[in-house]
């Protein structure tokens, strides 16, 4: 009976139903391309320390978590492959530089990255091969950097970066192609930890160590599930580190809990509108229905049937709308230009879709509230 | 004719105490199968108060109504429900109508709230609309319709699920004199025909040259029950001055005038 009224409804009144479905639609969109936002920026910010092949991340104890800020040296590197438990550790340097050959599209920023060549930290390579410990002015590459750059295996690039204030040019050949791998927002590439010593940016070009100082560690263990009881052993058994899983690292990244609360909070909001919205139509719907509602009682329908009638119409707009909004949202993304950092992926689009079907019988609850109240002495005037 | 509707000493107060209103002060009456009824008096007589209690929309405070011998006060809130839809028909003075639905979708209605749409439902729909001469409107909205035609198809309504009580709040309110004339004769051929006890409240008194028995009510109280044909068309003679739609307005009586209802000069008697 509920479904029988409600579709008749819907379908004798489709024209204003369908513009509310298109509302629905566009907070819908919202929604979707908010999540993909913070997918992307997320992505952009954080993929590197993602794809690391390691169960822990070690840093200076006073860095704070600040990779730039933290500083290992050999001799901890060494200290920390002899924790037991431990199966090896890599050092990593992180910095940047700018790629001026080749340049199809301008020069690149790029994140430069050292790594020991055949130790944690090294990225998996696609295509290619990896680098390795003797070969200084080798380089591996970003995939999609590469793509962009239209470089393959065995060609040559030029980076530039600056010591003390001169700019200083670094011709490298490409060995290898990892998968996607950005950091702080640009493309990564990795070269021998020794080379990047050498070449990443410095304040004066005068003072030199032969000391390699590391900004962090990475750690595979023997048994990654240890990693809890891992954490204090490392930290009792060398002074002045902090070890810490990579989704800790994640966290700590500069800026990244921040832009991510925003985008959150963002979402959150939306959904809250989304939700008022459709209750205030839903609403004003039932208002406008009330002499409606108190006929059809007096006539003898239940208080379920009329409540059945309110929320299968809010669940089916809902469903169409979202459905709509889905579907448009993908068409927008298929046509939108490679710079912007929307990363569609299916479980932030699964639970975004969720909430903004559960957001629509929640703000229609009020309205199902309005028609059970509703007297049928209404339809004699009484 | 069996009995399809009895009253005895009903009585309803509204509030508590000092506040207290009587609407209907101990109403006792009976309807029989295929016997049509009016039920008439001025505003706050308290004959809606009436029809709210037969339609189970309210419980008298004292007193008790059957209809087809089943006792309205002993039933639950829930069981009244089931009670008004199988047993009673119902039609408004206004908002008669589901706004989406067709004339036939609105006559069936009645038959799929009570799970008992089939063919058969549907022929007898439509019989009941053409017998109404709404055959050719029967897939037209409520909003295509005219008054009168809207008010036909709520009587349709009314009895397509073969109700022993059919109940028709102020019929005629918003219909001109001759449409008015038209649905309550058409109400009354139904009401004999099919057997049902019918009850029309209505305070425009010319429609009572239709019914075979008048309740009068005045304060609440029955002032007088008669079924005596004089009596009956001597009221619907008289002249009476049309009330506002909502109700108000006088009721009073004027001079009794000889003739047909159709030959009142409406013009005149606005």
């Amino acid at each position: 009976m509920s479904f029988y009224l409600s579709f008749k409804e819907i379908w004798r009144n489709r024209g204003r139903y369908l513009l509310f479905s298109l509302v629905i639609a566009l907070i819908t969109t919202l929604v979707l391309f908010i999540a993909a936002l913070a997918g992307g920026l997320s992505k952009a910010n954080r993929e590197l320390i993602d794809n690391i092949e390691a169960d822990l991340l070690v840093y200076q104890e006073e860095a704070d978590l600040l990779i730039s800020a933290s500083r290992l040296d050999n001799s901890t590197l060494t200290d920390l492959r002899r924790i037991e438990g431990v199966a090896d550790a890599g050092g990593m340097g992180f910095s940047s530089a700018t790629v001026v050959y080749p340049a199809p599209e301008g020069e690149i920023d790029v994140s430069l990255i050292g790594t020991e060549p055949g130790r944690p930290g090294n990225p998996q390579i696609l295509s290619g091969g990896p680098l390795i410990r003797d070969r200084a002015n080798e380089v591996v590459l970003d995939g999609p950097l590469a793509d962009k750059l239209g470089v393959e295996p065995g060609d040559q690039i030029t980076i530039q970066t600056v010591q003390g204030t001169e700019k200083e040019l670094y011709n490298l050949s490409v060995v290898g192609l990892s998968g996607s791998n950005q950091y702080f927002f640009q493309p990564a590439i990795f070269v021998p930890i020794q080379t990047w010593d050498d070449i990443k940016p410095q304040e004066s070009t005068a003072r030199r160590s032969s000391r390699v100082i590391f900004n962090i560690a990475a750690l595979q263990l023997y048994d990654p599930e240890s990693y809890t009881s891992m954490i204090p052993a490392i930290e009792r058994g060398i002074e002045g580190v902090q070890a810490v899983d990579k989704q800790t690292a994640i966290l700590a990244l500069p800026g990244y809990t921040a832009q991510q609360s925003t985008l959150n909070t963002q979402q959150a909001f939306t959904l809250l509108i989304g939700m008022l919205v459709l209750g205030g139509f839903f609403q004003i719907q039932t208002i406008q229905k009330i002499a409606q509602i108190g006929m059809l009682k007096a006539i003898g329908t239940s208080n379920g049937t009329v409540a059945g009638m309110t929320i299968l119409q809010i669940i089916t707009i809902s469903i169409f709308g979202v459905a709509l909004g889905v579907i448009g949202t993908l068409l927008i993304a298929m046509g939108m230009p490679p710079e912007v950092p929307a990363e569609f992926n299916s479980t932030a689009i699964l639970g975004a879709v969720a909430a903004l079907l559960v957001i629509g019988p929640i703000g229609g609850l009020v309205s199902i509230r309005i028609a059970l109240k509703v007297e049928p002495l209404r339809a004699i005037g009484l | 004719m069996g009995i399809s509707l009895e009253t005895n000493q009903v009585t309803k107060v509204y509030g508590e105490g000092d506040t207290a209103i009587t609407a209907v002060d101990q109403a006792s009456f009976e309807v029989h199968d295929g016997e049509f009824v009016a039920v008439v008096g001025p505003s706050g007589s308290g004959k809606t108060t009436m029809l709210a209690m037969l339609a189970t929309l309210l419980t008298p405070t004292t007193g008790s109504i059957e209809i087809d011998g089943q006792d309205l006060g002993k039933m639950k809130s829930k069981k009244r429900t089931k009670f008004r839809r199988q047993n009673i028909g119902f039609t408004f003075q206004a908002n008669n109508l589901v706004p989406f639905l067709t004339a036939l979708e609105n006559v069936e209605l009645m038959l799929r709230l009570n799970k008992a749409f089939d063919k058969n439902g549907r022929q007898r729909a439509k019989d009941l609309l053409d017998r109404l001469g709404l055959s050719q409107r029967l897939n037209n909205l409520p909003n295509q319709l005219s008054g009168g035609e809207q008010q036909r198809v709520a009587i349709a309504r009314a009895m397509v699920h073969e109700p022993s009580l059919v109940l028709a709040d102020e019929p005629t309110a918003s219909l001109d004199t001759q449409r008015a004339f038209q649905v309550v004769e058409t109400f009354a051929n139904l009401i004999h025909e099919q057997k049902r006890a019918g009850i029309m409240v209505t305070h425009d008194l010319r429609m009572v040259t239709y019914v075979d028995k008048l309740i009068s009510m005045v304060d609440g109280r029955i002032e007088q029950i008669t079924d005596d044909r004089t009596v009956i068309d001597g009221m619907a003679n008289t002249i009476h001055y049309p009330t506002s739609s909502n109700g108000e307005g006088a009721d009073s009586p004027g001079e009794i005038v000889n003739g047909e209802p159709e030959n009142i000069d409406y013009e005149y008697a606005k």
